[in-house]
């Protein structure tokens, strides 16, 4: 985190996004202590730093876990059935868009669209496609992932 | 040999306008002349979807085992995306066959098949060849210019993806790369750049189809001591993906686009903003970029003239509003990425208050064509007003998914049925939807329009930035809408009200629609009908009252779902059923008492204990406390649950 703060000494408000995507490649996540550091480095309040940071949908506030879930609700994911693979993923992991369970296993988060809609419906795990998967393909990866 | 290679390059690069393709070493970086055997694989997030590493492993693996040397070459996708994925194999002397559906356990049978032959390649997932002047033709092997797929396209922008390695500078060198750019800076000024582009009719193809020519006067007309150029790729539209392919698989034609639209207003800094979801993207494009800078095509004094140009990357961060200009460039300058009220364009007054021009991917990439080639060969392709290809992603109920670049002018059938071969398992064509949630639907009785900017407004839909996503009857349109309205509702930015209240009211009276009322009172039904009459009109106002793009289009595909197809919204208000299947609340559920054993479990297993009965006698749903959610079904033995 340091490194990275150190890297931007000079920098200005337009690195602002940047710093917050390195920050959160590093640590997962942003804390509240990683804005409050990037806001007096930046020389900008806090609060805007906030505005800024819940303006995407990139930034999370919430550690990811180990195996974390991206599915895809683009238009042709959709039609192909993408909103029963959500379903089934929060029923079987019991945690909704944007929360990581509770041993930090797995965490999702719904995408607008990966760009592989040829492959459609798809989930990537920890950045692996996963193409055309079902509810019940979605079933045995998951099993496949909890037993590592 | 590395010397000479260095050698040849900067004699190209130096006399741009002498030919070189009869010097070997340029036909060896152009593959026409192989001394051992090239094996490509494809490479892009598709094929690597489909998994295109273990297909990398497994060729290593065989290429070890049975000591044959060969080069491995990872390329981009060639658009075939329902094949992947696509592993092509080269031998010296011999025409490069493509073979389909390559996954890791048919490696080791492709490989035999064609390593051993003779002159015949007897393999089942052998998909064409390619042609070539002086290499040896297969027999029995269709030309991939014959296919079904390749023959009606017409490919500039997708020219080399999945063909070449993208992140090879030579062979983009080799097959007349830059040169076209250095020739350019050497023979023409600003303005006359700017009369070329504007001359051969090139339009922008992220959505608006704006003269780009024009645009660029704007901004080479307005003095400042520095102007920007940005590269839109954020390309947030769900069912696009071409220029995620083109940056996957040609990175080089795309900068070499850029400094030519740079050098023609005059910017001497650019930013590619693009998509954080595209990692391998933003990977390849850097690595081309460097390349670009080793060789001096970017930086100060390029390629020893007095021009200045540099490209820098800019992750995005997830906001479908950041593909609006304006928003754009707050999102650069680390704000909320909100637009702005135009005027000021941003042509006048855009990045940092500079004059800054935005193109997307597809129109930069489209320069180096025109300018190698000319405006006049640019401006014949295509119809009057649209000029040039477009590229088109398929996905959705559709055979061959993938990306077709086609002749503006093409009707959309042809692509839809001739091209991409129609739609799978005979089911009916319903619609398909054109340019994302800002565009509407083509139906069957317009399929046979030509594309163009022009006839595509006039159904109702638009351009867009060429994402066709196929609809069948097992899809509801409603439910489409309802898709659409929930995204564009997320991704408002808040800044104005009719976007911001507006959408979220479309959404929630669509979800009155689809819904099942949760006690049958008559408010909900008066709601429900009031909601209806509002939807139209509301729609209009967002149109005419919203401040930027997004908002401006934000109702399209809930008008257009409307205007084609009234009666299934009239079935879902009035009848309360949904004939596709797809609203599952609309769904009734009875008990065939036949069937019924009365085993309890439905009754135990009903989360609004809408089931009654006594053990081993029928039971029965109580329809007002029914939420159609299906559990009953799902969890009975005896078939005894019926959905109507």
């Amino acid at each position: 985190m340091k490194q990275i703060l150190e890297k931007y000494k000079e920098a200005e408000r337009d690195s602002l996004i940047p710093i917050l995507q390195e920050v959160q490649e590093k640590e997962g996540y942003l804390s509240e202590n990683a804005l409050v550091e990037i806001g007096e480095l930046l020389n900008l309040p806090v609060s805007k730093i906030f505005g800024v940071a819940t303006f995407y949908n990139q930034f999370r506030f919430q550690p990811k876990g180990k195996h974390h879930i991206q599915v895809c609700r683009g238009t042709a994911c959709h039609v192909l059935g993408s909103a029963n693979v959500l379903q089934e993923l929060e029923k079987t992991l019991k945690i909704k868009n944007e929360e990581t369970s509770r041993d930090g296993n797995f965490s999702l988060e719904v995408v607008a669209c990966i760009g592989a809609c040829g492959l459609a419906p798809v989930i990537s795990i920890n950045g692996e496609f996963h193409a055309k998967v079902t509810s019940s393909s979605i079933k045995e990866i998951i099993d496949n992932l909890k037993e590592k | 040999m590395n010397s000479t290679k260095q050698y040849i390059i900067e004699e190209i690069l130096s006399n741009p306008r002498k030919d070189f393709s009869n010097v070997d070493l340029v036909k060896e970086l152009k593959r026409e002349l192989i001394t051992k055997p090239v094996i490509f694989i494809g490479t892009g997030t598709c094929g690597l979807g489909a998994g295109a590493d273990k297909t990398m492993i497994a060729v290593k693996t065989y290429l070890k085992a049975t000591k044959i040397e060969a080069d491995i070459i990872e390329t981009g996708c060639i658009g075939l995306c329902s094949s992947e994925p696509l592993m092509d194999v080269q031998l010296p002397g011999h025409n490069r066959v493509c073979f389909e559906n390559a996954t890791a356990d048919k490696v080791e049978d492709i490989l035999d098949s064609i390593l051993k032959a003779k002159s015949e390649v007897k393999e089942q997932s052998v998909l064409c060849q390619f042609k070539s002047k002086e290499n040896h033709k297969w027999d029995g092997i269709p030309d991939i210019n014959d296919l079904a797929f390749f023959k009606p396209q017409f490919r500039i922008v997708l020219k080399n993806c999945g063909i070449v390695n993208p992140i090879s500078i030579d062979e983009y060198i080799a097959s007349g790369g830059y040169t076209g750019f250095l020739n350019l800076i050497k023979t023409k000024n600003s303005e006359e750049v700017c009369d070329l582009v504007e001359k051969s009719g090139l339009r922008g193809r992220g959505g608006g189809g704006f003269l780009t020519g024009k645009k660029w006067k704007f901004a080479l007309n307005t003095s400042a001591e520095q102007k920007y150029l940005i590269c839109n790729a954020d390309e947030g539209d769900p069912g696009a993906f071409m220029d995620r392919a083109v940056i996957e698989g040609d990175p080089h034609r795309l900068i070499e686009g850029m400094a030519i639209a740079a050098y023609g207003i005059g910017a001497t800094k650019s930013y590619v903003y693009i998509r954080a979801e595209y990692p391998l993207a933003i990977k390849r494009l850097n690595i081309a970029l460097q390349q670009a800078r080793e060789y001096g095509l970017l930086g100060d004094n390029v390629f020893g003239s007095n021009v200045n140009f540099e490209i820098k990357v800019k992750t995005g961060a997830g906001a479908f509003v950041c593909g609006e200009e304006t928003a754009l460039i707050n999102s650069i300058e680390g704000k909320r990425g909100m637009p702005r009220p135009r005027p000021p364009f941003p042509a006048v007054s855009g990045l940092f208050g500079k004059p800054t021009i935005i193109n997307n991917v597809e129109s930069l990439s489209n320069l180096p064509f025109i300018i190698k080639e000319g405006e006049d060969k640019f401006a014949a392709i295509g119809t009057e007003k649209s000029k040039g290809t477009k590229v088109f992603a398929l996905s959705g109920k559709i055979t061959k998914t993938g990306l077709v670049e086609i002749p503006m002018g093409t009707s959309v059938r042809e692509v839809l049925f001739d091209i991409a071969g129609g739609v799978p398992n005979n089911k009916k064509f319903k619609s398909v939807q054109i340019g994302g949630p800002s565009g509407g639907c083509i139906t069957e009785q317009n399929l046979d329009i030509p594309i163009e900017y022009e006839s595509l407004i006039e159904v109702g839909a638009m351009m867009g930035s060429g994402g066709l996503v196929v609809m069948d009857e097992d899809t509801c349109m409603v439910d489409v809408a309802k898709f659409f309205m929930d995204f564009i509702q997320r991704e408002s930015c808040g800044k104005c009200i009719p976007c911001r209240e507006g959408t979220r009211r479309m959404l929630e009276i669509l979800e009155d629609i689809t819904h099942k009322p949760h006690h049958n009172g008559k408010h909900e039904a008066l709601r429900r009908f009031k909601g209806v009459t509002q939807l139209e009109r509301l729609g209009k106002v967002i149109k005419e009252t919203s401040l930027c793009g997004l908002g401006q289009t934000a109702p399209n595909p809930v008008l257009s779902t409307i205007k084609w197809f009234r009666e299934e919204y009239e079935e879902h208000i009035f009848e309360r059923k949904c004939s596709a299947n797809v609203c599952t609340e609309l769904r009734v559920f009875t008990i065939d008492v036949d069937a019924c054993t009365g085993c309890t479990i439905c009754a135990k297993k009903c989360p609004t204990d809408a089931i009654i009965g006594s053990r081993k006698a029928p039971h029965f749903i109580v329809d007002d406390k029914c939420i159609a959610c299906g559990t009953c079904f799902d969890v009975c033995k005896f078939n005894a649950i019926t959905i109507s």
